[in-house]
């Protein structure tokens, strides 16, 4: 009797141990990354949003004392509020500066990498070399090209009879020389994202164009392009929060008046702001009320993404 | 799929040997500091015979110490002691990470170094309190050190938080091959006596330097070098009584106004005074003068390149003032706060300071030191071979007036050099760069 119940409990058991297995496993191995998450991100995001409510210098923190939102109407309308617009602007106007060229360039550059090419491997891997070099190291070389003592924009400038630019005080200007920063860099990283869905494009595809008499240029847009758009938004996403976040291009590229854009603000951004209001004016709330208007702003770009993403799906 | 089966064992055990040699470093480095607990239970200072303590020095720029060979002369004469420097090349970043370390109470070295700008606000109340009280310092005599330098770290209720390292006496520095180009006197005793005891006189200079100019030369490198130069040279400079009154400080108007002057005479390169351009131009010869604190010189022998060697001279400025410098200071969570105080008695001693002259050019702040030999005679190899810079740098000295600086001295120079440049290099008019420089300032001053 006792021997016969035996097998049956043990059975229940183990199924019971099966179940916990399959069930709480998965979240045991994604566990650490929550973890990590909540320590080292949802953790300062709620302390920032914290302090972002009280007057506390960087020096001091834990003599804060409590502002309710004027660090934020501060922003909108206070004395800072010139400032804030002025970098909203510029992180609008550099973005668009830097992401549109770069998305164009890297989707050109995919497509011809997509064809046999001697040396393709080389030049693919090539392709990625700006993206691994520092922003450091990239931002110094360009301030020395566009340096208005013996840079090389100039000379070039100088050799179909332009005047000197002084590339770094100008708002376009400055703007224009970090935006290509910015491309010079991303690029490459851009269109290996590219050439890698273009690869999973069924070749056939390309052969019925090719029969119905479709030049290359035609196969690019008809038939390259619409399987590339899921790859294209993401790229678009990636590129537009990276472009919000901007800080190093700017900040290294306006050396010792780098830390405010310039000596007119001409190309601060969000991020270089909240850095001068943190580290520079030890305006540890102000800085916080920056990060999380920039929070905000990345959540609604979030959203009017998720919103097109679904329009593009059921126009598919 | 032809995954190699080796390939993910092996590389997670790449994984775990580079985490477990980063804990390894992290727990060394952690050590080194704290390695000889108790050390420190008399206090006294009396290094000798003691246990073996680490002493750790945070600095920025150059302090010259290594330069002069100092610590190792220290570490020779007490062999218990090991000390280490770390040094940050720009200040701001120093100060930056120093603040921080401060509010979060760790991370602290022994000794360290504060600039002068910032020392109004490592006195006031709010952090004052991190720091020790140098004044009883063993081996330090207080009537060594310049008044005003000494009275630039103590609190209000009387407490001595750093010592005095290097001031910067103001010189002007100036090209005798351009001067004489330009058809002015190019002696120092001629060129100081062109615009000795008044600014505005350096301006004049400049209009008859600008006439008759070689071409694509221009008098000064920019003219926030000039406003800073006004503004250092008057005892009431952003602050008075306390309060911060730069509107109606009479040295910054009318260091506002001539450097205006300058620019509507096309006097100034309108360069941005430490950038990338700035240096560059120092070998390029494109500008005759430069506001020159003692430690600018180094700048000037750096950039300009051994081309140029021999050409610059220096001259005497239009008055006597004081940019720049440093103290050295404890803080209180150290380890080994007697020891570390003993050092920086030490180190900011007359003849150590003049080592440190000898060696990179700081002025000392110590008044003892000049009457040392090699200080006063001293002459600068490249510049001016024949100037007596350091008779010059030593006078300029004592003559400083002490000013009234406050906690955001440092922050107001920057935004108001700031609005110059809006002038020099963005073309704004004198009335907007005012007012934009005024919000600046109005909305980082909380």
């Amino acid at each position: 009797m006792a021997t016969s119940t035996g097998p049956g409990r043990r059975q229940t058991w183990r199924t019971r141990l099966y179940r916990w297995d399959s069930k709480g496993s998965p979240y045991a191995f994604v566990a650490p990354f929550f973890l990590v998450f909540a320590a080292f991100g949802l953790f300062p995001l709620l302390y920032t949003g914290w302090l972002s409510l009280h007057q506390v210098s960087l020096y001091n923190v834990s003599r804060s004392h409590w502002v309710g939102l004027r660090n934020y109407t501060d922003l909108f309308s206070g004395p800072p509020s010139r400032f804030f617009w002025n970098a909203l602007r510029n992180t609008i106007t550099l973005g668009a500066l830097s992401t549109v060229p770069q998305l164009l360039i890297a989707l050109g550059l995919a497509h011809l990498l997509n064809y046999r090419l001697r040396g393709r491997t080389f030049l693919r891997t090539a392709l990625l070399a700006p993206y691994a070099t520092s922003v450091a190291a990239a931002t110094l070389v360009f301030a020395l090209i566009f340096s208005p003592e013996g840079g090389m924009a100039n000379w070039l400038l100088g050799l179909v009879g332009a005047g000197p630019v002084h590339w770094e005080a100008g708002h376009w200007t400055s703007q224009f020389a970090i935006a290509l920063i910015v491309t010079w860099r991303w690029t490459g990283y851009n269109a290996l994202i590219y050439l890698a869905a273009m690869q999973a494009v069924p070749g056939d595809l390309y052969e019925a164009a090719a029969i119905d008499g479709a030049n290359r240029w035609r196969q690019f847009w008809h038939v390259t392009v619409p399987a590339l758009r899921p790859t294209i938004l993401f790229t678009v996403v990636v590129s537009t929060i990276g472009a919000t976040q901007l800080f190093g291009e700017p900040y290294l590229f306006g050396g010792q008046s780098g830390h405010q854009g310039g000596a007119a603000n001409q190309y601060e951004t969000l991020g270089v702001l909240m850095y001068d209001q943190g580290f520079r004016n030890s305006m540890l709330g102000r800085a916080s009320a920056v990060a999380w208007t920039m929070f905000a702003l990345l959540l609604l770009l979030g959203l009017v993404n998720a919103l097109i993403a679904r329009r593009l799906r059921r126009a598919h | 799929m032809n995954l190699p089966v080796t390939a993910l064992p092996r590389r997670s055990a790449l994984l775990t040997g580079a985490a477990l040699a980063a804990t390894a470093l992290l727990l060394t480095a952690c050590s080194s500091s704290g390695s000889t607990p108790g050390d420190n239970a008399g206090g006294t200072g009396s290094a000798n015979g003691g246990a073996k303590l680490t002493l750790t020095v945070g600095d920025f720029g150059t302090f010259g110490y290594k330069e002069a060979g100092l610590f190792d002369a220290y570490m020779a004469a007490h062999p218990n002691i090991t000390i280490k420097e770390t040094t940050t090349t720009a200040e701001g970043d120093y100060w930056t990470a120093l603040q921080t370390h401060l509010s979060a109470g760790g991370g602290l070295a022994d000794v360290q170094a504060l600039e002068v700008g910032r020392i109004a606000l490592a006195t006031s109340d709010a952090l004052s309190n991190d720091f020790e009280n140098l004044a009883k310092a063993p081996g330090l005599s207080q009537g060594d050190y310049l008044p005003w330098k000494w009275q630039q770290a103590t609190t209000a209720d009387g407490r001595t938080i750093g010592l005095g390292t290097d001031v910067g006496p103001m010189a002007i520095c100036y090209r005798q091959d351009l001067f004489q180009a330009a058809g002015l006197p190019s002696d120092p005793a001629a060129v100081s006596a062109l615009w000795a005891g008044d600014w505005s006189k350096y301006v004049e200079a400049g209009k008859q330097f600008q006439a008759k100019a070689p071409k694509g030369s221009f008098f000064m490198d920019s003219a926030t070098g000039m406003f800073n130069g006004v503004v250092s040279s008057s005892s009431q400079q952003y602050y008075k009584g306390g309060k911060l009154d730069y509107k109606n400080s009479p040295s910054v108007k009318s260091a506002w106004d001539l450097a205006m002057q300058a620019d509507a005479a096309g006097l100034s390169q309108g360069l941005k005074e430490f950038d990338t351009p700035w240096q560059t131009a120092f070998s390029q010869s494109t500008f005759a003068t430069t506001v020159c604190p003692s430690w600018q010189q180094a700048n000037i022998q750096k950039y300009s390149g051994a081309g140029n060697s021999g050409k610059w001279n220096i001259a005497q400025a239009p008055a006597a003032g004081n940019w720049g410098g440093s103290f050295l200071a404890v803080p209180s969570s150290g380890k080994h706060k007697a020891e570390a105080a003993a050092l920086v008695a030490w180190l900011t001693a007359p003849e150590q300071q003049a080592k440190v002259f000898q060696a990179v050019g700081n002025i000392p702040s110590n008044q003892k030191a000049y009457e040392l030999p090699g200080l006063a005679d001293f002459k600068n190899p490249f510049i001016g071979p024949n100037a007596a810079t350091g008779q010059i740098f030593s006078t300029a000295a004592k003559a400083i007036q002490p000013a009234e600086i406050g906690p955001h001295s440092g922050d107001v120079k920057d935004d108001i050099s700031n609005g110059i440049l809006l002038v020099e290099q963005n073309h704004k008019s004198a009335t907007d760069a005012w007012n934009t420089t005024v919000q600046q300032i109005d909305s980082s001053v909380q």
